[in-house]
């Protein structure tokens, strides 16, 4: 009796939080958070011939108004939003179509099959990916004539859409999910009383799932804005033609890491990690900010 | 309403056999072969880069020119593309690498989890949703923004070119996932089962090895989608661990199509190398994965 006793007393389930949670935090905190901060740190030094010296904002300044560099950022930002649109435009019809259809009483058996098989592109390395489909697309392999990868319209977009054939099972996954979860019930009542399949889904299902079309955009959104491995593998780190499929990503690793010509500045390269960083927190906070106001006329 | 389709769905029951005919006239509808014929479409679509990819790299460099879409014939078909690959990109090492760094990354991940979810949930004390949001905020978090830092962090700790850089951050960048998820399934066991496990005298460590086995669906489902990402990532062993003996797979196939870039048959090979691990891993662990994807964002 006593050890039952012990536990409900508020100390011994603080001891024991902090001793359980402890290992998890300090991997988290070390590896993951810290790193973020440390990284804003970092950027308000310059480090000549091994010596940091505080200099403030003044990396910041370099980078939003050096011709150049602000240039850089900017364009890489406008393709990343490019390469994130493109994304959600194809993505969402698709996914909604697959989910519909695997989940529509025309498949019964066969749900769990399609679902798997549909989401194999899903588990592949990003770089796999990149390489399988430069290989199909090449003009050397005469399949399709036209360097697609090679002129500068057309490269950023036939990028989205090899990381779309890659991730579509995501948002399929996500409106499956919803789909399923939605009661028998209504769907039996409705069917009953007489509705299409068609009508049962747009009138029904449809408003049901919508919660998740909100998910799968601000999942694409910073997934998007983390973007690198496909386009460094396929473009390099100075993605050409002429920058044209440039996105933050790259943008950053060029800064920090260095690439070709480019020297690598490390402190220069934490203030462009910080700036992307702010950037996504920002729009995150702020769609989130907007939902929450939209939804709670609905709760009232 | 509700009351009337109420009877009218006993009304069907009541009637068997025409419901099951009316059922096989559904299955044979036109529609029904629209919905197969659209899937299998999208079927193709998946499955056809890939499986053309390993079938062309059972082909010589004339045989992947002459005719792209052929099964390899008497003529066409050679495996040196994968004789070449061994020798020059090391494959062995690659897999050894990647599967060191997934495997340890997932068991301290699945492992650690499974301990702070069980507290979070177990301890109702004011900290503990505290801690829970901490973590749900990290499953957000572009933990690459801070790479500058860790890379200064590992090079001061003289971890640079090791594993073992890759498997702590892997780790930490993993966690707030797996916490998230282990907490939503520790929250389902029922609360008697831990109140009778401490009457009879079991300590703490005793009660969450007791309850650990009712939610191993959940520990499958942290380590599948701990996984995948882990095996795949370019960005990290690229900045943390370049060197030849700490590359991973998906490295090395990076460099790999660098360097031989004219070389189809090795190409193609070392991309086939690359996939078949990892479809394997998801043909089984799917469930896990799907399952965790759903709940692990879902919320």
């Amino acid at each position: 009796m006593r050890t039952s006793n012990s536990i409900h007393n508020a100390a011994t389930k603080y001891r024991y939080l902090m001793l359980f949670t402890l290992p998890a935090l300090i991997f988290y905190v070390v590896f993951a958070v810290y790193p973020l901060f440390a990284t804003f740190v970092i950027s308000l030094f310059q480090t000549t011939n091994g010596d940091g010296s505080f200099i403030g904002l003044d990396n910041y300044v370099y980078l939003f108004t050096d011709p150049t560099q602000s240039g850089h950022f900017w364009h890489a930002l406008l393709n990343n939003l490019e390469f994130f649109a493109i994304h959600l435009i194809v993505q969402l019809p698709i996914g909604l179509l697959l989910a519909a259809l695997i989940t529509s009483d025309a498949v019964r058996r066969l749900t769990g099959f399609y679902r798997t098989i549909l989401f194999i592109p899903a588990t592949l390395s990003v770089v796999i990916v990149g390489f399988i489909w430069r290989m199909i697309i090449s003009p050397l392999w005469g399949i399709i004539g036209f360097p697609l990868l090679g002129t500068e319209a057309t490269a950023l977009p036939t990028l989205s859409l090899m990381s779309i054939w890659q991730w579509i099972g995501i948002p399929m996954i996500f409106l499956y999910t919803a789909l399923i979860a939605i009661p028998k019930d209504i769907l039996e009542a409705a069917r009953v009383d007489g509705a299409s399949g068609m009508r049962t889904f747009w009138a029904i299902k449809f408003p049901l799932i919508t919660p998740q079309f909100g998910l799968i955009t601000i999942l694409t959104f910073i997934w998007t804005m983390n973007g690198f491995d496909l386009i460094y593998s396929l473009m390099g780190g100075a993605p050409g033609p002429n920058y044209s499929t440039d996105i933050l990503g790259t943008f950053f690793f060029r800064t920090f890491f260095g690439f070709n010509n480019v020297v690598g500045d490390t402190d220069y390269g934490a203030a462009v990690a910080t700036v992307i960083f702010l950037f996504i927190l920002i729009s995150t906070a702020g769609y989130f900010f907007v939902l929450q106001r939209r939804l709670k006329p609905h709760e009232l | 309403m509700s009351q009337v389709s109420v009877s009218r769905r006993q009304a069907t029951r009541t009637a068997p056999d025409e419901s099951r005919e009316a059922r096989r006239r559904r299955r044979m509808s036109p529609s029904v072969f629209l919905v197969h014929g659209v899937l299998i479409f999208f079927v193709v679509m998946a499955l056809g880069p890939i499986l053309m990819t390993i079938m062309n790299s059972l082909k010589t460099q004339q045989g992947i020119f002459s005719g792209p879409f052929q099964l390899p014939t008497a003529t066409t078909f050679s495996i040196d593309g994968y004789l070449r690959v061994t020798q020059l990109g090391d494959f062995g090492t690659l897999y050894f690498n990647s599967a060191t760094v997934t495997i340890v990354t997932t068991g301290l991940t699945v492992g650690l989890a499974t301990i702070a979810a069980f507290a979070i949930v177990e301890y109702k004390i004011k900290l503990a949703p505290v801690l829970s949001g901490f973590f749900i905020i990290g499953i957000m978090l572009p933990v690459r923004l801070g790479t500058v830092s860790l890379l200064q962090m590992m090079s001061s700790w003289n971890l640079v070119n090791t594993t073992l850089a890759l498997i702590l951050v892997y780790t930490g960048m993993s966690l707030p996932l797996g916490v998230a998820l282990m907490v939503t399934y520790f929250r389902s066991v029922p609360q008697e089962l831990k109140d009778a496990a401490r009457i009879d005298g079991a300590g703490e460590v005793q009660t969450l090895s007791i309850v650990t086995p009712m939610v191993r669906p959940g520990l499958g489902a942290v380590a599948a989608l701990t996984m995948l990402p882990i095996w795949n990532d370019l960005w990290f062993p690229l900045i943390l661990a370049p060197g030849r003996s700490t590359q991973t797979v998906t490295l090395g196939v990076q460099q790999f199509m660098g360097q031989y870039d004219s070389d189809w048959p090795a190409l193609l090979a070392a991309l086939t190398l690359g996939t078949i691990p990892l479809i394997l891993l998801f043909l089984i662990f799917s469930k896990q994965f799907i399952k965790g994807l759903s709940e692990g964002y879902g919320k």
